[in-house]
């Protein structure tokens, strides 16, 4: 019902198994050979947890694999265009690109999780709390996240590294703070429509207390819209720091980051040395897409009506 | 505009052609998993003049027919085989642009939820004038007066000012009728009339299917009413066609289909349809009333305390405007000033130990909230609530739910797919109560389970599904069994077999009658089917505008009903002919 | 609709008191010293007390709130201490660089997006149903900053075609006479074909930037809404009706569909105004947004401040604008309100 409706505008969402399949009993391993049924049903989605694998398993190891130290400069090699030693070139200090952008995975994964982690718990029970109870806890959240909605978000997150101070900590703070609303919205609203639902009224009349319908009845039928919502925020998230780093807050040089990379090559576009900002930019792009499509898979990882 | 007469074709032997003729039409769908045949080699004629009805259950193929017949099958479906001839014009070999000139025109078509089948944000009046300028029935000088005309020609009051209203400003039945007038509006030959009124009052359903008659006659019109209800469409039509997964079945006069079924499933359709003068078991097929044995029927014993007595009890919401998503999502308007409205405005009554009662009334009438306020998941605003000699209705709702008096009084929901968690397995739904509110162990849970599913007929093997993965007649049982675990002494049933075809209802009326007699159970049945009701209640409780109009024994107020709301509601029951 | 309308601005005063809450909070509560950052990094010990004095920071919080409000009810939103003139006067001067931008990005946007997602859903399954998907996805994905690079490269060094990313005007052309501030309408009003030329080749990159980072969310919920619309019932009965496909789809469908998008605008302002600064950083655009970055580079605090505070109000605004058009289009908010 809901849960459908919600996210249609987020994706197009595959027809529903059919009777013949929905009739399979579940096993214990469903929640493994569903998430192969949904990679060979939509192999975009496979690529999706791919490229997540790849880029998870990079923000782990990337430092130790690198062929080249991605601080040391080497001033007999700047500006050079990628070739077999230097596979991304080199920048004006000489310094390998290739191996400055796997080494920055890791910087720009941890921003974008510890952000949307933090905004998750906050996010994620302020609203299902305010949908759930209603009254002043509604009032105060709604209002709350209203007073950050009217401010245009990257405007804010720029006022809030300014004034908390210039620091990667504070980028992670920034951008949790600007997601908040979106969280509290999605999480507000399928709590809301989920109170009323028959399926609460009935574990009302089996006894269950407000507490536990919350955790055991309502919160794990909003997961699978959290899960899209964690996703596709990740994408913003990185975004957002990528952002901030470019115009020269957060992340200090040399620090190897996705966003200040860009930045530093982009003086070098006009003089036609492309790779300087085209590495790190792709690499910017190719995780915020990873993140966009995944929300999308996961959605149907685990929902329920979907399982076969 | 009358030469509807003249239109009349001749076949070569100077014998009237049917209006409409469907020979061996099969529809087919392409979904991911393959072609799906809706509609089955299937064969039907409409005269002049006549009103046929397609009577199924839901998947019969019913509906689609008629999409195929007018041409607007979604974009997945298709025409595979067979032909569709209306008058003399091969409609499956037209080509759109002819189609779009026919719909409208020469047919027309009316949709169940009359509210979702005009569009939203547009005033009625000039959705009346896009189709009568669409088939140049008018002038754009005119054409407003015309639609007006045509406002009054379906007996809206005051069509004037009604022309300048929008769907939301206007109730169900005053949509229907504007739905019927931009299907009449030029006056076609062919009106589909799909589920008409399913969704309406029973009040509102004989207007709106009285109006349709009415006009349809008047022009010598030919109607097709699409239905489920083999009772309304015996009132209303001529003859009817029984469709069953995509075939045709049977087709007969409407005199005769109730008097001699030629078909087992169309008697088993016509057994399991609610109407006077039969007892539960009438409902199912004769093996299975066999099977099934005598009705106990344990009644109240007389002089013995009430189980629950209701007195003077009152609900009032503050009355405020529809709160629009746009203002919502900023949330910031404030709750503008206004006074209260009553829900359920001081009705008192008792229910018996072992009783059954059923709570009748239309949509808005107070039996929901009424109900609620019994379950203990809203608060009253005044007024008591005795149940077994202690006042419940002291207790605030949001305490109830651990108390141990929670388990005495129990509900079935209306909507069975709503009322189970999507993530939860039958059997985890049916073990919530006994887990929250018994002391049993996790023992002996599973075996418990399998008692209840047992009890309400559920194959053991549907326990580990989940709701997505049973029917609707199965999604019912399981409710009932989460229902009954804790052995309550009332059971609430809200509309139980609303959302349930016939045959499936009929099932669950009897297990529901059943249980009561093991169990000895106590029950308020809420509904707005008099039919149903007389088959399950000893007693009546009519509700109108929040108030009790009249109540009493059941064959009491069917059969001489004393308020005139109660015979309005009697009358609008559809008579088939018995 | 006026008293629609006349309502809705009164729910803009707690709004707007909100943002101007934040906007002090933001200097005044939070970690650090504000006299710090105002006098800015070269400051010794006697300045930032001055400074702290002159700003009222020894007083306690309720009065400095108060006089915050007074001053920016005076139009006073503090001085620059890089170039010592008054913030409000350079966020005039320099808004109609950023609007005349982003209005031009939203505009170039709307006209690809809105008929690219009617298109996509009508003939779903198509080509064009293919090409919104891929364009949606992939202009979510891309930082606004990047595909400004990217087409400096191409259409600067590559092609030649525009010219360098330096700002609103090339070196010969001269600014046209400040009427509106945009350059696109003040040269044309003089009739100054030549400066038009040149300020529009120079807009145009920026603008299309723009326009591709906000392309994706319009495009992606018009296809969604109009997919919903066209399934709905109404439709169905505008079909069995008779209408011709035209008044199905623009009159009965898209006035519809184009509820939920209305609704999207906010949020892709919000997007289009944060993405501004990052794209005026890229060509160099004299805007409030380059101005507020080099600002916060310095630690010059007040220009952030005055900046925060602008762009929160303009996004209020439209906040309202995109409300009112939503009652225009909407009967029910219109007459239930």
């Amino acid at each position: 019902m809901t849960e459908t409706t919600a996210t249609e505008a987020l994706s197009i969402a595959p027809p529903p198994a059919t009777v013949a399949q929905a009739v399979v009993k579940p096993e214990n391993n469903s929640i493994f050979r569903h998430a192969r049924y949904v990679m060979s049903e939509n192999p975009v989605t496979g690529m999706a947890f791919g490229l997540f694998a790849l880029i998870a398993v990079l923000a782990l190891i990337g430092p130790y694999i690198v062929p080249h130290d991605p601080l040391a400069s080497d001033t007999a090699a700047t500006l050079a265009p990628p070739s077999l030693h230097h596979w991304f070139g080199t920048d004006q200090l000489g310094r390998d690109i290739f191996s400055r952008v796997v080494v920055a995975t890791r910087l720009d994964f941890v921003i974008a999780v510890s952000s949307v982690v933090l905004v998750f718990v906050m996010g994620g029970f302020a609203g299902i709390a305010a949908g759930f109870f209603g009254g002043w806890t509604d009032r105060l959240v709604s209002r709350l996240a209203d007073t950050i909605m009217a401010f245009p978000l990257f405007v804010l997150a720029m006022g809030i590294v300014a004034a908390l101070g210039n620091t990667v900590t504070n980028i992670v703070i920034a951008t949790a703070i600007i997601n908040f609303p979106l969280y509290v919205r999605v999480a507000r609203a399928e709590a809301n429509v989920r109170r009323e639902a028959g399926f609460v009224q009935a574990a009302r009349l089996a006894g269950n207390g407000d507490f536990r319908i919350l955790l055991a009845h309502i919160l794990p039928n909003i997961m699978p819209i959290m899960m899209v919502q964690i996703s596709l925020t990740m994408g913003y998230a990185i975004l957002n720091a990528a952002g901030l780093s470019f115009i020269g807050l957060g992340v200090k040089p040399p620090t190897p980051e996705w966003g200040i990379m860009v930045a530093e090559g982009a003086a070098n576009i006009i003089s036609g040395e492309w790779w300087i900002a085209l590495f790190p930019g792709a690499a910017l792009m190719i995780a915020v897409f990873t993140f966009n499509l995944l929300g999308d898979g996961l959605r149907d990882l685990v929902d329920p009506q979907r399982r076969t | 505009m009358s030469d509807v007469t003249d239109k009349v074709p001749l076949s070569h032997d100077g014998a009237a052609l049917p209006l409409l003729d469907v020979r061996n039409l099969t529809v087919e769908f392409a979904t991911r998993r393959g072609t799906v045949r809706a509609v089955k080699n299937i064969d039907i004629t409409l005269a002049k003049g006549e009103t046929l009805g397609i009577v199924g259950e839901s998947g019969s193929g019913k509906s689609v027919t008629s999409y195929a017949v007018m041409r607007i099958l979604d974009r997945a479906g298709s025409i595979a085989e067979g032909s569709v001839m209306f008058s003399n014009l091969d409609l499956r070999a037209a080509s759109e642009t002819d189609m779009r000139d026919l719909r409208g025109r020469e047919m027309s078509m009316i949709f169940q939820s009359p509210r979702l089948a005009l569009n939203p944000i547009r005033k009625i009046g000039h959705q009346i004038e896009d189709v009568l300028l669409q088939h140049a029935q008018a002038d754009s000088g005119s054409v407003s007066d015309k639609a007006i005309e045509v406002l009054e020609s379906v007996r809206i009051a005051r069509p004037r000012e009604r022309y300048h209203a929008y769907p939301f400003e206007l109730s169900g039945g005053m949509c229907q009728r504007v739905v019927i007038a931009l299907a009449l509006a030029c006056r076609p030959q062919l009106l589909i009339a799909d589920e008409p009124t399913t969704g309406l009052d029973v009040t509102t359903q004989k207007a709106v299917m009285d109006l349709v008659v009415e006009l349809t006659r008047e022009r010598a019109m030919s109607t097709i009413l699409i239905t489920h209800d083999l009772g309304l469409a015996a009132a209303y039509c001529d003859r009817v066609v029984v469709m069953e997964k995509g075939n045709v079945i049977e087709t007969a006069n409407s005199s005769t289909i109730f008097k001699q079924p030629g078909h087992a499933y169309t008697r088993k359709l016509m057994r399991a349809t609610p109407r006077p003068g039969i007892s539960l078991r009438d409902l199912l097929p004769d093996e299975d009333a066999a099977r099934a044995g005598p009705i106990l029927n344990k009644t109240a014993a007389a002089g013995e305390t009430p189980l629950l007595t209701v007195e003077n009890l009152v609900k009032e919401y503050p009355r405020k405007g529809v709160a629009t998503s746009i203002k919502k999502m900023f949330g910031t308007t404030p709750v503008p000033e206004s006074d209260v409205f009553r829900a359920v405005d001081g009705i008192s009554f008792q229910i018996g130990r072992g009783e059954s009662v059923g709570l009748v009334g239309e949509s808005g009438c107070g039996k929901s909230t009424t109900s609620m306020m019994l379950m203990r998941l809203i608060d009253k605003t005044s007024g008591t609530i005795m149940f077994d000699g202690e006042d419940i209705g002291a207790i605030p709702a949001k305490d109830f739910a651990t108390l141990p008096q929670r388990k005495r009084i129990q509900m079935v929901f209306q909507d069975p797919t709503d009322s189970l968690n999507p993530r939860f397995t039958a059997a985890r739904a049916i073990a919530d109560p006994l887990l929250r509110l018994s002391k049993i162990g996790r023992g002996e849970l599973r075996s418990k389970c399998e008692e209840l599913a047992t009890q309400v007929g559920l194959p053991l093997e549907f326990l580990d599904r989940f709701p997505h993965q049973l029917s609707g007649g199965q999604k019912a049982r399981v409710g009932i069994a989460r229902a009954i675990a804790l052995k309550p002494d009332l059971i609430v049933l809200d509309e139980p077999t609303a959302a349930l075809d016939v045959s499936v209802q009929a099932v669950v009326l009897n297990l529901l009658q059943d249980l009561k007699d093991s169990l000895g159970m106590s029950y308020l049945f809420v509904s707005h089917d008099l039919n149903v009701v007389r088959l399950l209640c000893d007693r009546v409780i009519v509700m109108k505008a929040g108030q009790i109009v009249e109540q009493g024994p059941t064959e009491r107020v069917m059969d001489a009903p004393q308020a005139d709301y109660t015979r309005d509601l009697l009358a609008a029951i559809p008579h088939p002919p018995i | 609709m006026l008293a629609t309308i006349g309502r809705r601005l009164l729910t803009v005063i707690p709004t707007l008191i909100g943002v101007v809450i934040v906007t002090f909070l933001l200097t005044r509560v939070l970690p650090g010293d504000p006299a710090v950052y105002f006098a800015g990094p070269a400051a010794t010990p006697q300045s930032i007390a001055d400074i702290r004095k002159g700003l009222g920071l020894d007083r306690p919080l309720p009065e400095q709130f108060a006089r915050y409000v007074n001053d920016l009810a005076h139009g006073n939103f503090g001085n620059s201490l890089s170039t010592g003139r008054p913030v409000a006067t350079e966020i005039t001067s320099r808004l109609p660089a950023s609007a005349e931008l982003t209005f031009l990005g939203l505009i170039l946007s709307l006209v690809i997006a809105v008929p690219l997602g009617i298109l996509a859903a009508v003939k779903q399954g198509s080509w064009i149903d293919h090409t919104c998907r891929v364009v949606a996805t992939a202009g979510v994905s891309l930082p606004v900053f990047f595909t400004g690079l990217l087409l400096v490269y191409i259409f600067y060094y590559q092609l030649g075609w525009a010219p360098a990313p330096i700002g609103r005007l090339d070196a010969f052309a001269t600014a046209p006479p400040n009427y509106t501030g945009f350059y696109l309408i003040d040269s044309l009003v003089t009739g100054n074909f030549e400066t038009f030329r040149a300020a529009l080749s120079q807009l145009i990159l920026p603008a299309v930037t723009l326009a591709v980072f906000s392309l994706a969310p319009i495009a992606r919920m018009t296809r969604a809404s109009m997919l919903a619309v066209l399934a709905s019932e109404f439709i169905r009965t505008a079909r069995a009706s008779g209408l011709d496909t035209r008044t199905v789809i623009i009159t009965y469908a898209f006035r519809n569909a184009m509820l939920p998008v209305v609704t999207t605008l906010g949020m892709v302002f919000s997007f289009l105004l944060g993405a501004n600064v990052l794209v005026e950083k890229v060509f160099a655009w004299p805007g409030i947004g380059s101005y507020a970055v080099e600002a916060l580079l310095q630690s010059d605090f007040a220009p952030v401040q005055g900046f925060v505070l602008t762009m929160a109000v303009m996004y209020v605004v439209l906040n309202l604008l995109i409300d009112i058009l939503y009652g225009v289009i909407d009967p029910r908010v219109r007459l239930e309100g």
